[in-house]
């Protein structure tokens, strides 16, 4: 290659497009790595306080797409206090600063405020794309700034984000000269919408393929939405009240038949099931369908509905299927790749919860499912035994039995060699989350068998040290170890200091480690932040006598570039 | 509940159940949920527990448990099945639509057209013949309001509102 003008080089770099695979790049030669640099358009920076925005932009100055993420896995779980950190302003003062052409900003975990959004729509004259998961800290009048300023807006993708809505015009700020729209997302706004505005802003957006609306859209504005959207590929249905014999539900029939295009359905957030039917025509298009939020949608209309999506790719689900509603989805959807069953009591011990018979049927009817997330109620060993045997390919596998400490309920055994059995088989598996009644013995098949393990969630399992170090010893490709709950402590913290250097982070919290075992890993490894997180008192912390062996209620440690960050808050201690 | 005991005042630390191993001082939480269950031990778990207690630690007062995003939390329905006595049928509500008790008792007396009486923690709810009950996770009959509203909505399973001469008072049994 070193007889190639870089042009040609940067060529052929343009069609690797993997972050894992252009970072390898860039470590080949120093050539490779200028080339690389210049050529890189997007960045993917899965924790914003492993590097700063000055070290972002040295490096690749001609940054169109950046994906930040901030807060810790297990913030989603209130596991971490609100103002902890994360925050999107200084990156996006940075970058306005240095005037990149930034064109896409996704943002996972992060504090976002109306400020910061102001900002960023006035920076950026290409700016193209917003996308916000879990997101905080804003309210609508900053998507208005975004809706009124960003004249090439293709994408607004709120998913499942914390927004103060001020009930304002902000789908009236989108101006008329807009007709770039691709994705508009607001399904997690709480408040009204000016609908006269929305149907306008859908009329003239002739590009809009995903449109995913709030509860506060009524079913006579969906069917008029529909009908000027033909060309619509992914919905989110807000409210689905509806009379049978009404007009717009007439109107909507007709609309959706002409929806040819659609393949992916989510919402229903206050439905009337006994109307689903209207979708059944295009029902055997669908490869996506999400109806975790539809409490409402159960029993024979589920079924109903799911019988009709033979080309189903994707489900999402509350466990109110049961295990029969599984089976008819495993008897049905030979298509499936991804499950996630959710659970829709969160009081506990329903009867239509799903139980391991699911979990067996799934595994046997859909040969091709790669990722799975299951709430259920029990389970036993002989299940996922059975679950690994009939689905070795699994990528992904989260089980997640309600009650704590569960055991197999017919044996009262651990679950150790069920989990066991999955991680044997599944070579390829790169997530994996775990519950139930665990020793250490669990630790040390997944530290003997799971090679390409990246992310692991542990709670409540365990029995000493060991457990932690089978993992830390043997699964050479951990990126992210999150554990709560668990009987780990210090020996095991410390055993390998410069394996952190090799993982993105590591969660303990409610575990066995102390203030000096921190300590002692923090003085070890100066190239980590170490955080303490406590919100009674830090200062408590270090003036009680038994100040080395307190134990540390939740730790929270990371590589980084750039040292200790100047934005934590008092109960947050970088050690 | 098993975790009433880390406010026994009498402070009787060595006679107190705990989890672990003996001579290990366990730190006692002030919060109402316990954000851990330790087990070193897991068998030991099962029968260190205090007397009264017969099942483990419900999963509603373990913080961040289940593992659910809050916004799925928040935006997860709960419908309770409530009954009053001597009514034909029963009504279904959201907890989640109420932030406090009153909001609820308002509810409840509009759509069963009754008033309840004034609650005080010593008598309970006095002046209308009116009794709002609630079954809580573990199949108990408990009087609403006692306990802070959280926690009530999380472990409240379904209501009854007794009336008059049905509902029996405490009095009553003395």
């Amino acid at each position: 290659m070193n007889y190639f003008p870089d042009e040609v080089v940067e060529h052929v770099f343009d069609f690797v497009t993997s972050h894992k695979d252009r970072n390898a790049i860039s470590l080949v030669c120093k050539s490779w790595y200028k080339i690389e640099r210049y050529s890189r358009q997007k960045v993917f920076i899965g924790n914003c306080y492993a590097t700063n925005p000055e070290r972002l932009l040295r490096r690749f100055p001609c940054l169109k797409s950046l994906t930040l993420k901030g807060k810790p896995h297990f913030a989603d779980f209130n596991l971490v206090p609100h103002e902890w950190g994360g925050f999107v302003l200084p990156w996006i003062e940075a970058l306005a600063r240095s005037r990149v052409g930034l064109e896409e900003l996704r943002l996972k975990r992060m504090v976002v405020t109306d400020e910061s959004l102001e900002l960023l729509s006035r920076s950026f004259v290409n700016f193209k794309s917003l996308v916000l998961v879990s997101c905080e800290g804003f309210t609508t009048d900053g998507l208005a700034s975004i809706a009124a300023n960003c004249r090439h807006l293709r994408d607004l993708d709120l998913q499942e984000n914390e927004i103060d809505d001020h009930r304002g015009q902000w789908l009236s700020c989108f101006p008329d000269t807009c007709t770039t729209l691709v994705t508009l997302n607001f399904a997690c706004l709480e408040g009204e919408t000016n609908l006269v505005a929305l149907e306008r802003l859908v009329a003239r957006s002739p590009n809009l393929k995903s449109l995913k609306l709030n509860r506060a859209v009524p079913l006579d504005a969906l069917a008029r939405l529909m009908s000027c959207a033909p060309q619509m590929v992914d919905l989110g249905v807000g409210s689905y009240e509806n009379d049978p014999d009404s007009e717009s539900y007439l109107k909507l029939q007709a609309a959706i038949k002409k929806c040819t295009l659609l393949r992916s359905l989510s919402g229903f957030l206050e439905a009337a099931p006994h109307c689903l039917s209207a979708f059944h025509p295009i029902c055997h298009n669908l490869t996506s369908l999400n109806l975790s939020y539809a409490a409402e949608i159960h029993g024979s209309h589920l079924i109903k509905l799911i019988q009709h999506c033979k080309k189903l790719q994707r489900l999402w689900i509350l466990d109110s299927i049961g295990d029969k509603g599984l089976e008819v989805v495993a008897s049905t959807c030979k298509e499936l790749q991804e499950l996630r069953v959710f659970p829709s009591d969160l009081l506990g011990g329903g009867n239509t919860a799903v139980t391991e018979e699911g979990l067996v049927a799934i595994s046997a009817g859909c040969p091709k499912l790669h990722s799975i997330l299951y709430f259920c109620q029990q389970m036993t060993n002989a299940a996922l035994v059975t679950v690994a045997k009939n689905c070795p390919n699994f990528i992904r596998f989260r089980l997640c039995i309600l009650e704590p400490n569960k055991p197999d309920h017919v044996t009262s055994q651990p679950l150790d060699e069920g989990f066991g059995a999955i991680v044997k088989a599944c070579k390829s598996l790169r997530r994996l989350s775990l519950s139930g009644l665990l020793t250490d013995q669990v630790f040390l098949y997944i530290g003997m068998y799971a090679n390409q393990l990246e992310m692991l969630s542990i709670a409540f399992a365990g029995d000493t040290d060991k457990g932690m170090l089978y993992v830390l010893n043997g699964c050479k490709k951990m990126k992210k170890l999150e554990i709560r709950d668990s009987p780990f402590g210090d020996t095991a913290l410390l055993a390998d200091v410069s394996k952190y250097e090799t993982m993105r982070s590591l969660w303990m919290s409610s575990c066995e480690v102390t203030l000096s075992g921190c300590k002692g890993l923090a003085e070890k490894a100066p190239w980590l932040n170490v955080e303490i997180i406590n919100e009674t008192d830090n200062n408590r912390m270090e003036e009680n006598g038994h100040e080395g062996r307190q134990k540390v209620d939740k730790l929270y440690l990371y590589r980084t570039v750039v040292g200790t960050r100047m934005d934590a808050p008092p109960f947050v201690w970088i050690l | 509940m098993a975790y009433e005991k880390k406010v026994n005042e009498l402070n009787l630390k060595d006679t107190e159940l705990c989890l672990g191993l003996p001579g290990r001082t366990e730190e006692i939480k002030e919060e109402q949920e316990v954000s851990c269950v330790k087990s070193n031990n897991k068998r030991q778990f099962e029968e260190t527990r205090d007397e009264e207690e017969s099942t483990p630690p419900t999963k509603t007062q373990i913080v961040g448990w289940p593992p659910v995003r809050s916004y799925r939390k928040n935006n997860s329905v709960s419908y309770v099945k409530v009954s009053m006595d001597g009514a034909p049928y029963l009504r279904k509500i959201d907890l989640k639509t109420y932030k406090n008790y009153p909001e609820l008792l308002k509810a409840l007396e509009n759509m069963f057209k009754f008033t309840v009486g004034e609650y005080s923690e010593r008598e309970g709810y006095k002046g209308s013949g009116f009794v709002p009950t609630y079954e809580d996770k573990d199949g108990d009959w408990m009087l609403v309001g006692d306990v802070p509203w959280d926690m009530f909505s999380s472990s409240c399973k379904r209501l009854r509102i007794m009336k008059g001469s049905d509902a029996p008072t405490l009095d009553a049994s003395l």
